[in-house]
């Protein structure tokens, strides 16, 4: 299927301080297929917002193309551009919701600039929000609801409009992992029976972990990796990936972790990839088991975690080692016709 | 002794006439004023309708004109008056330097309260495909409804308080009234009753606006 989303050679620069150029995003080509869910990562001022403003334009690539649904942002009118923006959604971390329109008002609004009428509006509000599991809510003003409430009032009026992409900016950052949770939930209801393609901005691990299908990084307005979540996770390539992956991650310990973890444990501390496949969890206890029956390895577990991402595992054991140099300098090496190993320095 | 008999049919004319003044000023520099406070809003740097050159000129227009005592504009802008009105005399030609002053002061605190706004929201609107007027129309201006009303409350107490300058150019009024029977009779009691007067009228519009703010702000 052609992407729903394509960005060739997107360039987008602000003015900064003094003249200076600010490259916000730099020569970006990333594909979007219609009905996935696709991540959006980095750090702050990677550039990500601007990148996904891209998609309904409002920013316009300085240089390169954007082209949405058929049709290049940057050659549309006034008449292109609003129907551009009825067929892609925005949710948004602060909600952003008008604080002087009821909720029933909020996901009429965007019906109002499509021109319908105010029988059709009121059916399509009541679906949107039966929808959204606040029905009971209709008749209230934002300042009284919860986070998570609001985001589901947000939620309902970017989709009223049926769009086919909805664009979310870190749209559960503001909330408490419960609700974070429901929301999500709520996204991946969207997107599996609604087939709307979902753009979603984080840097939250769950939000990735649990919604998306693959995931771009960014790192100063470029786009240095991506691909299927579980591959760019499992195996970055790109220094600063691996630092993302490892900061939400936290499965390898590292400063103060690891200085208590010599004084603690004896031995040669040596962190294990666990991953699908060949670092499989059976290949590696078998592995452990062999040298310790044979060779006297003694392998203490001391740090780390598996998680599943895409369905598969996701993580590293840290091991302290103890034995005779040569029989863990074997051991290390029969571990690592497996996997990655890391021994800390 | 006071002849009240006497002067409360001219305390009422007097009233009357302040209550003409201060109607028709707010009436007119509301919405004056209104417009222009949105334009200084969106013409700024970053801005819905962004035009450095029209927002200088407004901006320095205001600065220019706001401190400028009122008293003083009144005799400064006669000759505008006059094309305008037909007369700088009377309680009718008052009304052009009031309504004028107050559009300037009333475009201030209308951009204030527009620049209060959550730019999220605006942005909001951009992304469900609003025009630049219908945001204007149905989301800065709504948004901005409950500090707007106290504003406005904030400025019919300003423009009462113009209206006292008005016996100046003979338009009379409360404050006319208070001048010309009370501090030049030397008659304390009819400037008392005249003071009195207006702190209700005052109360009763900061009353009204506070119920009408709280009502629109929705927290």
């Amino acid at each position: 299927m052609p992407p729903v989303i394509s960005f060739r050679g997107a360039t987008k620069t602000f003015a900064g301080p003094r003249g200076a150029e600010v490259r916000a995003v730099d020569g970006v080509d990333l594909d979007i297929a219609p009905g996935e869910v696709a991540g959006v990562i980095g750090y702050s001022g990677a550039g990500k917002s601007t990148l996904v403003r891209m998609v309904n334009a409002l920013e316009l690539p300085t240089s390169g193309t954007v082209t949405v649904a058929g049709r290049v942002t940057g050659t549309l009118g006034e008449r292109g551009l609003r129907e551009l923006r009825a067929d892609v959604g925005m949710i948004f971390q602060q909600f952003n919701l008008f604080s002087s329109r009821t909720v029933a008002g909020n996901v009429g609004y965007p019906l109002r600039i499509a021109g319908w009428s105010r029988e059709q509006r009121r059916d399509r509000v009541r679906e949107l929000l039966e929808f959204v599991g606040i029905l009971d809510k209709a008749r209230q003003y934002p300042a009284q609801l919860s986070g998570g409430q609001k985001q589901r009032v947000g939620i309902a009026r970017a989709l009223a409009t049926s769009p086919g992409i909805l664009l979310a900016d870190e749209a559960t950052s503001a909330l408490d992992p419960e609700t974070t949770q429901d929301v999500l939930a709520l996204l991946r209801r969207v997107n599996a029976e609604l087939g709307t393609t979902i753009v979603v901005i984080t840097h939250e691990m769950e939000v990735v972990s649990s919604i998306c299908h693959t995931v771009a990084v960014m790192e100063r307005g470029r786009v240095i990796e991506q691909g299927p979540v579980y591959d760019v996770f499992a195996d970055p390539r790109a220094p600063a990936t691996r630092r993302f992956v490892h900061s939400v991650l936290r499965d390898t310990p590292s400063g103060a972790t690891l200085a208590r973890l010599r004084e603690h444990f004896p031995g040669r501390l040596v962190t294990v990839w666990v991953r699908a496949g060949s670092g499989a969890r059976s290949a590696l206890s078998d592995v452990l088991a062999t040298h310790s029956a044979g060779h006297g390895v003694r392998s203490t577990i001391v740090y780390g975690g598996i998680r599943e991402l895409a369905e598969k595992p996701l993580g590293s054991i840290t091991f302290a080692l103890t034995g005779d140099d040569a029989a863990v300098d074997a051991l290390i090496a029969d571990l690592r016709r497996h996997t990655r190993v890391e021994e800390a320095a | 002794m006071t002849d009240w008999g006497t002067l409360a049919p001219i305390l009422w004319l007097s009233f009357q006439q302040t209550v003409y003044m201060v109607f028709w000023t707010m009436l007119v520099a509301g919405l004056l004023g209104l417009g222009l406070g949105v334009a200084l809003y969106t013409t700024r740097r970053g801005g819905l309708l962004q035009n450095a050159p029209v927002f200088h000129l407004l901006n320095v227009l205001v600065n220019i004109v706001r401190p400028i005592p009122f008293i003083i504009f009144i005799t400064a802008i006669g000759p505008l008056t006059l094309l305008a009105m037909g007369t700088t005399i009377g309680t009718r030609s008052v009304l052009f330097p009031m309504a004028a002053m107050a559009t300037f002061v009333i475009g201030r605190i209308v951009e204030q309260n527009l620049v209060a706004v959550d730019p999220g929201v605006v942005e909001a609107a951009r992304a469900m495909g609003a025009g630049r007027f219908r945001i204007i129309w149905s989301v800065l201006v709504p948004e901005a409804l409950g500090p707007l009303i106290l504003g406005y409350t904030f400025i019919f107490v300003v423009v009462v308080d113009m209206s006292a300058m008005a016996g100046y150019v003979g338009g009379g009024g409360l404050g006319n009234f208070a001048i010309s029977y009370g501090y030049q009779q030397f008659d304390w009691a009819v400037t008392l009753v005249t003071v009195l007067v207006i702190i209700v009228v005052v109360q009763a519009a900061q009353l009204l606006g506070n119920r009408l703010a709280r009502r629109a702000l929705r927290r």
